[in-house]
């Protein structure tokens, strides 16, 4: 070991002893403490650290209700009404659970529109946008494992229908399938393993989101103009700049959860899960979480279901290659004229989908869910390319200070709408 | 956040809209709906008077146990008086037999069949549902169960209604395996209060509403709490924020 190594000092010596044996807390001292932020980020760049709190509360949460549930099919649901009626606050933490999965991809769909419009997944952050899709990935097949585990109707209908998908597969689907289960139908053997599964992966997701902190960290944050830090004037420190930010964050996030989750935790709930699973009755529609109904109507868009199958895991793999896609060297959608409304259509797009994914697939619904299918891909394939060579971008600002004190000067002048650019330039110099 | 929110619940009433085949579900007045909506125990006492001599014939309670009915007002030994009314098969004991013996108020709430096959055979082939969380598991939830209990009227020309169905106006598909089961006077109550059969379906509604969410009132109380606290650190935080950034140019 490199016995020269500097070593940094505090004036604490507990903190001088573990420093000088594990340097963490200079790591952290610079990872959050002195790490800089562009000074004009808003409030869209506190959404990762409100995905990296709901994850938390998730797993913790989560581990509670763990402790008193029984995954067996002839338990499971009365299991789940014992944690809401006598584990003293087990309705708490059920109603935290099951609405903070909503909340929690809430959050990561505004967090992906928050680096789609931006561009943070362009150069040097693509690696950084790859583990966000992995992440993204990760939580639809944790949300899906954990809508089964209460054992109602749409958790057992809902399992059947998506592992009825991997049948789909030419030659190895069935046994595949087969062997997903632990059976020949969804049964107690499926829950076993499902509910093995939903402990372990958000811990998988936990790593995977330690190395996409860590990854942002290395070329620092994007911002809403898509420049670089070029000087020290451009940025501020995490501590307490930010943070204060995020903690205002965390608060409204509280509010808007606390009201679901206390005055009504079923509104995103479907009635037919406090039904027990009866293999024998169908529900009238099977539907997914609705957070997860855009990728559903791309399912059924199409008349082939293994069509329809890699349609849906195609939806997710396109995002992977985006960064490659995008042939812009602008980042931030703000200075594109054209590609900024296509982008914001397919914002739009994704959530007429979502619409039509939560009804029946018939007539109407699924001629808008095929339109928005188009769309989607044809986003990716041919407008995102195609825009990014024939479009003119706006001019960039010079500097983030720049571009920085141009909108406190804009916010305090209030009614002045015009302010001499020449005056604006010397204010930035200070 | 909050915008995306109110887009959703702006879209699911679209959907609930679009699903909603002829005329809509009426609503009824529940004090247990709003931000400081509580039970009137009142309602849940006769209501359950309605359930143990109605619904009780053919319907289970699972999850209910006989102590649970301390929490809506009644005494522990009115509570013991109404276990021991009941029956239950225990055992084995010591010498290996099963016996009976009366319920206590640690008990579930008894079921009135001895298994789902009887309970299917008993009544024509339908399984009466359990009803401990059965306002959480049909949608309008209260307004359903009362406008159902109140629903049976006189089919319309020319349907057929199946062999022992009978038509129900709010029963999706229109025909409903039970019989109505409420009247005008089915119960009596002994604190005199009317007993028409509107009045008894409320009662027994809010009764089945409480069985679904007995943690409601705790749960609203404890809301109101955590959402102050985020509201006054929020104020707070802002402000400091708001100084912090001053200096920032």
């Amino acid at each position: 070991m490199d016995q020269n190594r500097k070593v940094h000092q505090f004036k604490n010596p507990v903190l001088n002893w573990i420093e000088f044996r594990l340097p963490i807390i200079s790591y952290f001292k610079k990872e959050y403490g002195d790490y800089p932020m562009p000074k004009n980020c808003n409030y869209f760049w506190s959404f990762g650290a409100l995905a990296t709190i709901t994850l938390i509360t998730m797993i913790v949460s989560g581990i509670f209700l763990a402790m008193n549930y029984t995954p067996h099919t002839d338990m499971a649901f009365d299991s789940v009404e014992r944690i809401m009626r006598d584990v003293n606050y087990g309705w708490l933490m059920r109603y935290i659970h099951s609405n903070g999965a909503a909340f929690f991809f809430i959050i990561v769909y505004i967090h992906i529109v928050r680096a789609m419009y931006f561009g943070s997944y362009k150069y040097p952050r693509e690696l950084n946008w790859i583990l966000g899709v992995f992440i993204f990935l990760l939580m639809m097949a944790t949300s899906f494992l954990g809508y089964t585990l209460p054992w109602g109707q749409m958790s057992y209908w809902g399992a059947t229908v998506i592992t009825n998908l991997f049948s789909a597969i030419p030659i190895i689907g069935e046994g595949l399938k087969t062997w997903l289960l632990g059976d020949y139908n969804v049964g107690n053997a499926t829950l076993n393993r499902f509910f093995a599964l939903h402990y372990v992966l958000p811990f998988v997701i936990f790593g995977v989101v330690g190395l996409h902190v860590a990854a942002v960290h290395v070329h620092g944050s994007n911002n809403p103009d898509g420049i670089d830090i070029k000087s020290k004037n451009d940025s501020v420190k995490f501590f307490p700049y930010m943070l204060i930010k995020d903690t205002i964050a965390v608060c409204v996030f509280g509010v808007a959860i606390s009201a679901v989750i206390f005055f009504g935790p079923n509104l995103m709930a479907e009635v037919d899960n406090y039904i027990p699973a009866d293999p024998l009755v169908t529900p009238a529609h099977i539907v997914p979480n609705w957070y997860l109904a855009p990728f559903y109507a791309i399912l059924r868009a199409v008349p082939d279901k293994l069509g329809g199958v890699l349609l849906m895991f195609g939806a997710i793999a396109i995002l992977f290659v985006l960064p490659w896609l995008d042939r812009s060297k602008v980042r931030s959608c703000n200075y594109r004229p054209i590609y900024k409304w296509f982008m914001m259509a397919f914002f739009v797009n994704f959530f007429v989908l979502g619409y039509v994914g939560m009804l029946p697939a018939e007539g109407l619904y699924l001629l808008i869910a095929r339109v928005g299918l188009l769309y989607y891909f044809g986003f990716f394939f041919i407008i995102t390319p195609f825009v990014g060579w024939i479009e003119k971008p706006n001019k960039l600002p010079l500097s983030i200070s720049d571009v920085y004190s141009k909108n406190i000067e804009a916010s305090l002048g209030g009614g002045q709408k015009e302010i001499p650019s020449t005056a604006m330039e010397k204010d930035s110099n200070l | 956040m909050r915008l995306f929110f109110i887009i959703f619940l702006f879209f699911s009433s679209i959907i609930n809209a679009a699903e909603m085949t002829s005329e809509k579900m009426p609503k009824h007045d529940w004090s247990f709906e709003g931000i400081t909506g509580t039970f009137d125990r009142a309602a849940i006492q006769r209501g359950y008077k309605v359930f143990t001599e109605v619904c009780s014939g053919c319907h289970s309670m699972k999850l209910l146990y006989y102590r649970d009915l301390i929490d809506v007002g009644f005494s522990e030994a009115q509570v013991k008086v109404i276990a021991s009314e009941y029956t239950i098969l225990d055992g084995p004991n010591d010498d290996g037999e099963m016996f009976e013996r009366p319920a206590r108020p640690a008990d579930r709430f008894v079921n009135p069949y001895a298994n789902d096959n009887e309970a299917r055979a008993s009544n024509n082939g339908a399984y009466p549902p359990d009803l401990s969380v059965i306002t959480k598991a049909r949608k309008y939830g209260p307004d359903y169960i009362y406008n159902l209990l109140l629903g049976y009227v006189e089919p319309p020309e020319g349907m057929e209604i199946g062999n022992g169905m009978y038509y129900n106006k709010w029963m999706p598909g229109n025909q409903i395996a039970m019989p109505a089961p409420i009247a005008d006077g089915s119960v009596d109550y002994d604190d005199g209060t009317d007993n028409n059969a509107q009045q008894l379906s409320e009662d027994v509604t809010h009764f089945l509403q409480w069985a679904a969410e007995p943690e409601m009132e705790v749960r609203k109380n404890l809301g109101i709490k955590v959402i102050l606290f985020f509201i006054i650190l929020g104020t707070i935080v802002y402000l400091a924020k708001n100084r912090l950034w001053r200096d920032i140019h």
